[in-house]
């Protein structure tokens, strides 16, 4: 039961073969068990996870289920729920339960999916490894001596210990995709505006996008399905007719050419990661795929515009943290600005609080238009880049991260090392694109690899197309770490 | 481009952070060096480029002029620091 697909326990659900308090029995006590070693949840609620999976059960009993109705998920602390402590991974929202729902909560819950805990992150989203966290790293549970990714590293050693059925996580510069990889899942980032980010704790908000994170494209799909919808609360909810996300997902892939970067392939991948990825791709020759060679000539620039944009939009956002209307107060202070001081010194750790002065920097008189200005002017050539290479395919592709899984600690003093990892993610968010990662293999260490596919704007069911008939094709995605 | 301990100090105020010198020569440090990888944004040419704020080319939305909110002070008050007849409490700022 834990290896199973949401699909597969929808139906054993909907055949009474299992009840939601006995599935999310299930996982509390593996969470229970596990949870020690990986460090994955931050929070977990059991009388509060059961009231839902009860309610789940009258549901499903009243014949007016959902296809996600019972089904444990666990949720990214960066989403406000009601009623939880909603820390985003950080000692300044250590206390702060929330008063009320993110979109994306409201509308599993409207759903009737059951609740399953509140995932590890790197505090504020900001980082590639999940050691930012003010609750402690995460562990890989491929190898507990390497990182899971970041940041949303919690709900992806969730789902690969099988901990969860299915998480949902946040992606900024790769915080969805890179994770997946180095645990050997499936996560998707959408295209920006078809999730909410409603009540999703705001880091650098012209790039953040929510998405489901769960063992096979297909759920992915299924969960996108509940996630997306427009939300006038944000305002950057685009406003489209509601899609089926696995419409397509059958559909052969004869004739549907993959566009491969060749900066993708350059100095900088590791050659375990580079066999796996081709392996993959000649598997799609095989599925009736053709390739085509394209280019991504700002692809190097990606990674310096990101870390001006982000830092940027993230001292703004974080600016409401000053201890007044919720969240950490320093204990004592000598005046209001002492307060402010030393409760933002305090509550943010050492990378929030670098990035945080990055912002300030750039955004400052005189620094605005050397920086900010330009880190605009280059994130539209490289959001052009994209489109001149979608007028030669249909999907680009690569690989997620540069390296399999890193040990920890391996790069917590070179914070620019660390924003390096994020190459090949951050190109998809600042042109606003929809990327996924699929398992495609092991490299050094038996460490998954992961396959990253990137699609035109709105290309979600397409993805999740390609993503699905390779996964029919292959058995990655079926591999779980051992002495889980 | 290279940062001085009093820009760091100054950036710091600005940000509300409070900065101890060890700390503020260890940023120093560390600013210095991711400032150093992002210059090489200044050896583009973007002569005539449009800056490009967000993903979607798309206008804000505008809606009539109603409330829409409920009044929720309580539930949300009760999760401040500190509260007074509906009133956030923050240290004295005019005498």
């Amino acid at each position: 039961m834990i290896h199973a697909t949401l699909k597969e326990l929808s139906a054993a659900l909907a055949r009474k073969e299992i009840s939601s308090v006995e599935l999310t029995t299930l996982f509390l006590e593996r969470i229970e068990r596990l949870n020690p070693r990986l460090n994955a949840f931050i929070t977990v609620d059991r009388q509060r996870s059961l009231a839902m999976a009860r309610a789940a059960d009258a549901r499903i009993a009243a014949g007016q289920a959902t296809v996600l109705t019972g089904i444990p998920l666990a949720h990214k602390d960066i989403f406000c729920a009601e009623g939880w402590l909603t820390t985003c991974g950080s000692k300044i929202l250590s206390n702060f339960v929330s008063p009320y729902d993110a979109h994306v909560i409201e509308q599993f819950n409207a759903a009737g999916a059951v609740i399953l805990g509140k995932t590890n992150m790197d505090e504020f989203a900001m980082g590639s490894s999940n050691e930012t966290s003010y609750y402690g790293p995460v562990r890989n549970p491929w190898d507990t001596d390497t990182v899971p990714g970041g940041s949303s590293g919690g709900s992806a050693a969730a789902v690969a210990a099988r901990l969860a059925p299915a998480a949902t996580g946040t992606d900024t510069g790769g915080s969805i995709r890179q994770p997946a990889a180095l645990t050997g899942i499936s996560g998707i980032k959408p295209t920006y505006g078809v999730v909410s980010r409603y009540g999703m704790i705001a880091f650098a908000s012209s790039l953040d996008q929510g998405g489901p994170m769960a063992k096979t494209a297909e759920d992915c799909a299924l969960l996108l399905n509940t996630m997306a919808g427009f939300d006038a609360r944000d305002s950057t909810s685009l406003e489209r007719p509601r899609e089926d996300y696995t419409r397509d997902l059958e559909r052969p892939l004869t004739g549907l050419r993959i566009g491969l970067p060749r900066e993708f392939f350059a100095e900088g991948l590791a050659d375990d990661v580079r066999r796996a990825v081709e392996e993959a791709i000649a598997e799609y020759r095989r599925l009736g795929a053709r390739t085509v060679e394209v280019s991504l000539p700002n692809l190097n620039l990606s990674v310096p515009v990101y870390y001006v944009i982000a830092p940027a939009e993230a001292s703004s956002n974080l600016s409401r943290f000053d201890g007044v209307r919720y969240g950490y107060r320093v204990p004592e202070y000598a005046d209001l600005l002492d307060m402010y001081c030393k409760t933002r010194a305090q509550g943010f750790g050492a990378e929030v609080k670098r990035r945080i002065l990055i912002g300030t920097y750039v955004l400052s008189h005189g620094y605005y238009d050397a920086y900010y200005l330009q880190a605009q002017k280059i994130r539209r050539l490289i959001a052009q880049d994209y489109a001149e290479a979608f007028r030669h395919c249909d999907v680009i592709m690569g690989p997620t991260s540069p390296t399999v899984a890193f040990p920890l600690g391996a790069k917590t003093d070179d914070p620019v090392q660390m924003y390096l990892n994020d190459i090949y993610t951050i190109g998809a968010p600042l042109a606003g694109l929809p990327a996924l990662s699929v398992p495609c293999g092991f490299g050094a260490g038996g460490l998954p690899v992961g396959l990253h596919m990137i699609g035109n704007y709105f290309s979600e069911a397409r993805l999740f197309n390609v993503a699905h008939r390779f996964q029919r094709a292959t058995d990655w995605h079926t591999r779980a770490p051992a002495n889980i | 481009m290279s940062l001085t301990l009093d820009q760091v100090r100054r950036i710091a105020r600005l940000a509300r952070i409070e900065i101890s010198t060890t700390e503020a020569e260890a940023t120093r440090d560390q600013l210095n060096g991711i400032f150093r990888f992002i210059e090489q944004m200044q050896a583009v040419d973007t002569t005539g480029v449009e800056p490009m704020a967000h993903a979607q080319d798309v206008a804000q939305r505008l809606r009539p002029d109603q409330v829409t909110e409920q009044d929720q002070r309580e539930a949300f008050q009760a999760i401040a620091p500190d509260v007074e007849a509906g009133l956030y409490l923050v240290p004295k700022v005019i005498e």
